[in-house]
């Protein structure tokens, strides 16, 4: 069975590849090769180059130097439109989607955009049906974009791709958004699909399901091709080395006593979700001092709202949240904020940060008005810089001065600058929420020695992630979320991804 | 060296493309004197000469710019907390009646107690104004862009009908003439001239004054960085302990507040009492004159000074040439519709780059 097209792409090369921008050198003569069915996985740092080079695969950037070599033969790819007369298809890390039309709307919207008034539906519906029973994809063509889950929409990305002909896919990080769960069906459908003769080139910092998913890993480092060959013959920790360029070994938690105060108490909480649906259903949670707890589930399981019901921006219904011996439900954030909580906010573009504001002005977005950056109701500038200065020495952030924008910083960057900010205020209880989500190894492993050395400082973190090996890693104790429920709380070191896997789904062992 | 180079540059380039697209609204604007039977070539020598040419009209460019930099610094304000505050008319009429109910039926008392009243409360009326949609947007979620502009029909009605009925001077109505306006107030609560003959009042050298206060607020003080990090990112301000619903509410209050004091120094500077259509369009123009002055308070000093000349000119050329007045209205808006439109290629990378391949191209260099 092949992939449905004009052209079968049966082998593809870049040959080097030399791609300048103003004062960087982002791809160095990369050389490449790729046979239809193969998967590629290409792995890199933030800025390593892997975007670059599809770019150029994809014709949005032309190579200064090299060639692309497309069935043996020299092809310029000038245009994302000759791309896929070739049978190139790209999937975003951001969908390109309309919201509120449906699945067979965003497809035709795709397909015709050659043809002026006419918009032969039957076809795009049998396309759709096509390529669903070749490739076994579900889904409801009638269903708006919006009732979608955020894996269904990356399977009507890869439909769009797949009905424009495309035998050869690109995913650009294609699992940062999705739960495991929907990773390991992704991962699955890409397996068949290759075996039906499509090529994929996959780009991840995930080196697990590099790992799964793919034959074949090609790493690139500072725009210079450092691996290329066969999946199977490095393990993870090689991978992430030859990323890196240095060791990367990420940290582990240390045994430690517990201690007996309970710190943080959270009693048979209630709280309404965005969607009006009741979100948090009587949690109950009590974090005891100098430890990690790591909060395990689902995303949607009222993991979001439970970071926001203990810092004040999302209102208690019923029950009460102490902390340190004093009850803050329903305080305002700033009274929270005043309390030594500290928040690591999922969203780190647009909570974490104002993405508007200069590097100095985010690392005092919450002691902007205490001495000595701030004398009664003013602010003293030359202690702010010294300030923002010195934290980003201290944690090593780069970025061109402290009166950059922090939205021009990298994801990793960004996420330095909230690090620096909430542990410079060391807080009593650290809430951190997705804390290494979209993060290379080497910014994962920073705000992992982070997150322990505050636990060193007898200071609390909530951790709430979806990476199970975070969790194990890091925590003392992981409590799994379901239905804004606590299911059941086991000691780290007791734990079991297969065990935590089934807790997240809801299925409570007996015994 | 090089950098000093580059900024060379940078300013050549600025400068240059918007006289190019001044030029082009100007070329625009001749084709509409031509068809109106004027001299194109005399019509813009007035305009833009004849204001510079003798103490009045350099005076009544600061008349003019006195409102403009008032409102201009409350729109700067509202709009830096993410609020798009286009009531400003409705804001200066209230601003107006608020400070003639003092003026005129307040106790007589010495001009330094009565002069900050008067300011007090044309500040307090136009708060009110502004602060209604301010409520609104903060604790209703109500479109700040529908309510002002909706809430400037109602301050112009009310307005209208106090300079007609209640408040209107009762010589008026002695003598039977029934002109709409209210008595004059006493002339000791009048802002000192500051050239004899001319009507140039000290009026902007308040608004100076409150430009710089407005920008040490913002930028030097716990509230203005909070007012800006409501403006910019409302999710991260809430996330920081911002009271934000406060914050958008004190944003429009303060908009509001300075609109009505552009009310009160036409009041009080200007017509001497309350007449019909006191607010002469400041309210849509300061919103512009922000915007050209890029948000930013001091910026605006020189935006209204530009803008009063505009205003000034354009009178003038009118009386010159003997057009119809709404050419004069289109001609306007093309000089503001070329420099808002090239402060765009100025102010933004990524159209700027644009801008400068394109020139490139056209004169086949570099």
């Amino acid at each position: 069975m092949f992939c449905n097209g004009q052209m079968q792409i049966e082998h593809i090369e870049l040959k080097n590849i030399t791609k300048r921008f103003p004062g960087v050198l982002a791809c160095d003569n990369i050389n490449l090769a790729l046979k239809q069915g193969e998967i590629l996985a290409l792995l890199g740092e933030n800025g390593a180059g892997k975007t670059t080079l599809m770019n150029i695969l994809y014709g949005l950037y032309q190579p200064d130097e090299g060639e692309v070599i497309v069935n043996g033969r020299q092809t310029a790819i000038d245009s994302p439109q000759k791309a896929g007369a070739l049978g190139i298809g790209m999937v975003h890390q951001h969908f390109m989607l309309v919201p509120n039309l449906t699945v067979r709307e965003n497809v035709a919207l795709c397909m015709f955009n050659d043809r002026t008034f006419h918009c032969d539906i039957a076809y795009v519906t049998e396309t759709i049906n096509r390529i669903c029973t070749d490739h076994r994809i579900k889904i409801d063509p009638d269903a708006y974009i919006y009732e979608l889950s955020v894996g269904e929409q990356q399977r009507v990305e890869l439909i769009k791709a797949l009905s424009l002909g495309a035998n050869l896919l690109i995913l650009d990080e294609p699992t940062a958004v999705l739960t495991p769960q929907e990773t390991d069906k992704l991962i699955l459908l890409l397996q068949e699909m290759a075996a039906s003769g499509c090529s994929i080139i996959f780009i991840s910092h995930k080196l697990n399901e590099v790992k799964a998913v793919s034959h074949h890993v090609a790493v690139l480092r500072g725009g210079k091709l450092v691996y290329n060959g066969s999946t199977d013959d490095h393990t993870t920790n090689e991978l992430a080395s030859l990323m890196a360029g240095r060791d990367i070994n990420l940290p582990v938690a240390k045994e430690k006593e517990p201690s007996d105060k309970i710190i943080l108490d959270i009693q048979n909480v209630t709280a309404i979700g965005d969607r009006g649906t009741q979100a948090l259903n009587g949690l109950s949670l009590a974090l005891r001092k100098g430890e990690i707890m790591g909060i395990a589930g689902v995303s949607g399981n009222g993991q979001s709202e439970l970071a926001e019901v203990i810092n004040g921006i999302r209102k208690v219904q019923s029950g009460r949240i102490l902390f340190d011996g004093e009850d803050i439900t329903n305080r305002t954030p700033q009274q929270i904020i005043d309390r030594r909580m500290g928040y690591i906010p999922a969203d780190r573009l647009h909570e974490g940060t104002v993405a508007g504001f200069s590097v100095k002005e985010n690392m005092i977005l919450k002691d902007y008005a205490r001495p000595p950056l701030a004398q009664a109701t003013f602010l003293k500038d030359r202690a702010i810089c010294r300030y923002a200065n010195d934290l980003v020495a201290k944690f090593a952030i780069k970025t061109p001065s402290i009166d950059t924008t922090c939205a021009s910083l990298s994801g990793g960057n960004i996420q330095k600058v909230i690090v620096a900010r909430e542990m410079n205020r060391r807080p009593k209880v650290l809430v951190a929420v997705y804390p290494t989500r979209g993060l290379d190894m080497g910014a994962a492993e920073f705000v992992h020695s982070e997150l322990l050395a505050a636990r060193d400082k007898d200071e609390t973190v909530l951790l709430i992630s979806e990476e199970l090996e975070e969790l194990i890693n890091l925590s003392d104790r992981i409590a799994v979320i379901y239905e804004g429920k606590i299911l059941k709380i086991i000691p780290a070191k007791q734990a079991q991804k297969s065990a935590l896997g089934l807790l997240m789904a809801g299925v409570q062992s007996h015994g | 060296m090089g950098n000093s180079r580059r900024r060379l540059q940078e300013l050549t380039f600025n400068v240059g493309l918007t006289a190019l697209s001044l030029l082009l609204a100007l070329v625009i604007g001749a084709v509409l004197f031509l068809i109106a039977g004027a001299n194109p070539i005399k019509a813009y020598g007035v305009m833009f000469t004849a204001p510079l040419e003798d103490i009045f009209g350099i005076t009544e460019i600061f008349v003019r710019a006195a409102p403009l930099l008032l409102v201009a610094l409350g729109i700067s304000i509202s709009f830096r907390s993410g609020i798009l505050n286009i009531g400003g008319e409705g804001q200066i009429l209230v601003g107006a009646i608020f400070g003639l109910c003092i003026a005129l039926y307040a106790p007589p008392m010495h001009w330094s107690i009565m002069m900050p009243l008067i300011f007090a409360a044309s500040f307090a009326g136009g708060a009110l104004w502004g602060g209604i949609a301010g409520w609104m947007k903060a604790y209703l979620n109500v479109n700040e862009i529908l309510s002002t502009v909706m809430l400037n029909y109602v301050a112009i009605q009310i307005y209208s009908y106090l300079i007609r009925g209640p408040m209107m001077d009762k010589q008026e109505i002695v003598y039977g003439t029934g002109a709409s306006q209210t008595a004059r107030i006493a002339r000791e609560y009048w802002l000192a001239k500051l050239i004899p003959g001319a009507r140039m009042h000290s009026g902007m050298i308040i608004a100076v004054v409150l430009a710089v206060i407005v920008f040490f607020f913002l930028w030097k003080t716990i509230y203005g960085y909070r007012m800006r990090a409501v403006g910019a990112e409302i999710r991260a301000s809430r996330y920081a302990g911002v009271n934000t619903r406060w914050y958008l509410l004190l944003a429009m209050l303060l908009a509001g507040g300075f609109a009505g004091l552009a009310g009160a120094v036409e009041v009080l500077g200007v017509h001497h009492r309350g007449l019909e259509s006191i607010s002469a369009g400041y309210g849509f123009s300061g919103i512009v004159v922000a915007l050209f002055g890029g948000l930013h308070p001091l910026g605006a000093i020189p935006a209204s000074i530009i803008f009063g000349l505009l205003i000034v000119g354009a009178d003038m050329m009118q009386r010159a040439v003997h057009v119809p007045a709404y050419i004069i209205l289109a001609i306007q808006g093309l000089i503001i519709l070329a420099i808002v439109s090239s402060n765009v290629f100025i102010t933004k990378k990524g159209m700027r780059a644009k801008m400068v391949k394109f020139l490139g191209k056209a004169t086949g260099r570099k």
